[in-house]
């Protein structure tokens, strides 16, 4: 009787293990990605960009046969471009879900109030285009389960000021400077300080807010004074206007931007002839002559039918970059991609080769596109 | 002197257009007491009708110019038969509230049908992208036609008030409304017909924003508006030669203001002008400080 227990125990347990490894083996032939996106509402084009880039990236690992035979399933809300509801899908993608990482959101601000979700449930969220500085890390330290793969605004600053004193050799800067808006600050006093360390000066700096479109008083102004570049960290709305009326008063100097510029309405509002020597940091460029680039425009193009955006590029490199790190995780699970996240080394993406810092920042080259004509027309590459 | 010159001129063209703006205000305050809140955001439809016709069915300049002068001049009298005229015995609170409401409605379905991004005019050719150079002061082909069509149309306006039998009425209605009537005037149409001349030089001022700085958006009427306002009450309130001088001189001193470096107290300035002419000389420069009969 004994025997016979111990027996139907046996396969009775065999027969649990059996069914346990059967769903478990479901299980694991995907690898969940959680997608939190801005597809609607104010900001949607940067999501709907992001996942473009997303879904291309995960299609092309797919095809290669997955993560060490494991095929990517990416689960994807719209978060409406609303900080509370980014914060409600990462709980729902992390908690109900089971993903193993949350790609998105696109901006700072709704991408931050994702993370003490990540951090509780120790998964990791990773933006392509969150650039504000204090998002991986702030007083308190370092935000365990948050990544980029994108620069901050404090580098992107840093950049410009390199790229004015070593490309351009500009001495004397004047800021005309968006001043109502922390991206716009940021970018004035990371500029600001490298400029002047590397032995320029700031001959002046003008202030507008978002909206404005008259600075041919403040133009008049600077132009009776003794500069070689201008700075203009804002948006494109009206940095549009200000190169337009800049270049109408006959001021030619280089004019420097950060990836604020990037928009075809630049080009509309300032009209081609005025946008020649000017300059702008970007994330990436389709006239980058890399093979990366080359490829992942050739596959984006088939794909879509169009030329790809920075936020193409992000999203892309995003999905790329993950993928990378649950191939060299131990095992999948939040914990161990984090640590596999961590250790990134030289991933060389569309946007630039990456290595990811303490402060869970990537460091790597700052692309700045020269426009002439309107046109993107060169590349180059700023090193910190 | 050469940076003055250039400030002046800077400060002319802004000062064409918040003078034009304030003409429309002043017009319909001096004839019924109301400050029309919704006048600045005609200005607005004024520039998308000129985008429409210069953008996408690709008018010239002044063909574009004449379609939204229309279209402007049509939209103010319908909005004052639906809006105003109900409410021309009603307090004057009510209809302030109308105004408001007006205003918003404009702006909010101008953005339900053109989103609210910014929208561009197609890149000016020939004479209107020349520039001309006098030593170092630049002068845009633009700012020149600015401060050439203000000027015609403040002349014929004046034309208008002071030599036609409409102008008569006009003047009669603003003065007393109800002698008026006795005297055989029709108000309501002398009334229409002022809603109609504001409108169209709004309609004017906002296809030459949308020219000048090639950038148009829904609410692009507000911050002008508010400033026009300002430049009325500056000039004195229903005075039609004080909302010109009053645009003149607010477009002067915010360039000014901003040329000295100042240029994020530029608008406190305007609006600290508006206290100081409101606490010093509430009826603004032009005007006679009459007390008002009880």
């Amino acid at each position: 009787m004994k025997k016979y227990s111990v027996i139907f125990m046996l396969l009775l347990s065999m027969l649990i293990f059996a069914s346990c490894s059967q769903t478990a083996s479901t299980n694991q032939n995907v690898i969940k990605i959680g997608v939190n996106y801005e597809l609607s509402g104010g900001v949607a084009t940067y999501g709907q960009s992001s996942v473009e880039g997303i879904e291309l990236a995960v299609e092309q690992i797919n095809q290669a046969g997955g993560i060490n035979g494991k095929k990517i399933q990416l689960v994807k809300y719209d978060n409406k471009s609303d900080a509370s509801e980014a914060t409600t899908l990462a709980t729902r993608l992390i908690t109900q879900d089971k993903v193993v990482a949350v790609l998105g959101p696109a901006t700072s601000g709704a991408f931050m109030a994702t993370i003490p979700v990540a951090n509780q449930n120790k998964v990791p969220v990773i933006s392509g285009s969150a650039t504000a500085d204090n998002v991986t890390v702030d007083d308190k330290g370092v935000k365990e389960y948050a990544f980029r793969i994108c620069f901050t605004d404090s580098q992107q600053g840093r950049a410009v000021a390199k790229f004015a004193l070593e490309n351009l050799s500009s001495k004397k800067a004047v800021i005309i400077m968006d001043s109502s808006s922390d991206y716009a600050k940021g970018l004035a006093e990371a500029f600001t300080s490298t400029f002047e360390a590397g032995g320029g000066t700031i001959v002046a700096q003008e202030a507008y807010m978002a909206g404005d479109t008259d600075f041919n008083a403040v133009l008049t102004s600077i132009k009776g004074k003794d500069f070689d570049v201008i700075f203009i960290p804002g948006y494109y709305n009206e940095a549009g206007l200000i190169i337009k009326q800049a270049r109408a008063q006959g001021i030619d100097v280089p004019i420097l931007g950060a990836d604020g510029f990037d928009s075809p309405k630049l080009a509309e509002l300032a009209g081609a002839e005025a946008l020649n020597n000017v300059y702008f940091t970007n994330h990436y460029s389709s006239v980058d002559s890399s093979s990366v680039v080359a490829e992942f425009v050739e596959a984006f193009k088939t794909k879509y039918k169009k030329e790809p955006d920075a936020f193409n590029a992000l999203g892309y490199d995003l999905a790329k970059f993950v993928a990378d790190a649950l191939g060299r995780a131990e095992k999948i699970d939040g914990e161990s991609l984090k640590k596999a996240l961590e250790t990134t080394k030289d991933f060389e993406g569309v946007t630039g080769t990456m290595s990811v810092d303490e402060n869970h920042n990537v460091v790597k080259d700052i692309i700045v596109i020269e426009l002439k004509d309107g046109q993107q027309y060169k590349t180059y590459r700023v090193t910190e | 002197m050469e940076q003055l010159l250039q400030q002046i001129v800077n400060g002319i063209s802004l000062g064409s257009i918040y003078a034009l703006i304030a003409l429309g205000y002043t017009m319909v305050y001096g004839i019924i007491k109301l400050i029309n809140f919704a006048h600045c955001d005609i200005y607005m439809i004024g520039a998308y009708v000129g985008y429409v016709c210069m953008a996408k069915l690709g008018l010239g300049f002044f063909p574009s110019l004449l379609a939204s002068m229309l279209v402007c001049t049509l939209l103010g009298v319908a909005i004052e038969k639906i809006a105003y005229k109900p409410l021309r015995n009603a307090t004057r609170i009510a209809a302030l509230i109308t105004a408001i409401g007006v205003s918003l409605f404009l702006e909010y379905t101008t953005m339900f049908f053109a989103t609210a991004n910014v929208r561009t005019y197609p890149p000016m050719t020939g004479f209107m992208a020349k520039t001309f150079k006098m030593g170092n002061v630049v002068i845009s082909a633009q700012q020149i036609l600015i401060a050439i069509i203000t000027i015609i149309l403040m002349v014929l306006l004046q034309l208008i008030v002071k030599k036609t039998r409409i102008g008569k009425a006009m003047r009669a209605v603003s003065l007393d409304k109800d002698a008026a009537e006795l005297m055989g005037i029709n108000a309501d149409s002398t009334i229409s017909f002022t809603f109609a001349l504001g409108s169209a030089l709004a309609g004017a001022a906002g296809i030459l924003v949308g020219v000048y700085y090639n950038s148009i958006n829904p609410l692009m009427g507000v911050l002008p508006g508010l400033k026009a306002f300002v430049a009325a009450v500056f000039g004195g309130i229903g005075i039609i030669p004080g909302a010109m001088l009053g645009g003149y001189l607010i477009g002067i001193i915010e360039t000014f203001v901003a040329g000295f470096g100042y240029s994020m107290y530029r608008d406190a300035v305007v609006f600290a002008i508006l206290i100081l002419i409101l606490i010093l000389r509430p009826a603004g420069l032009l005007g006679k400080n009459t007390g008002e009969k009880v």
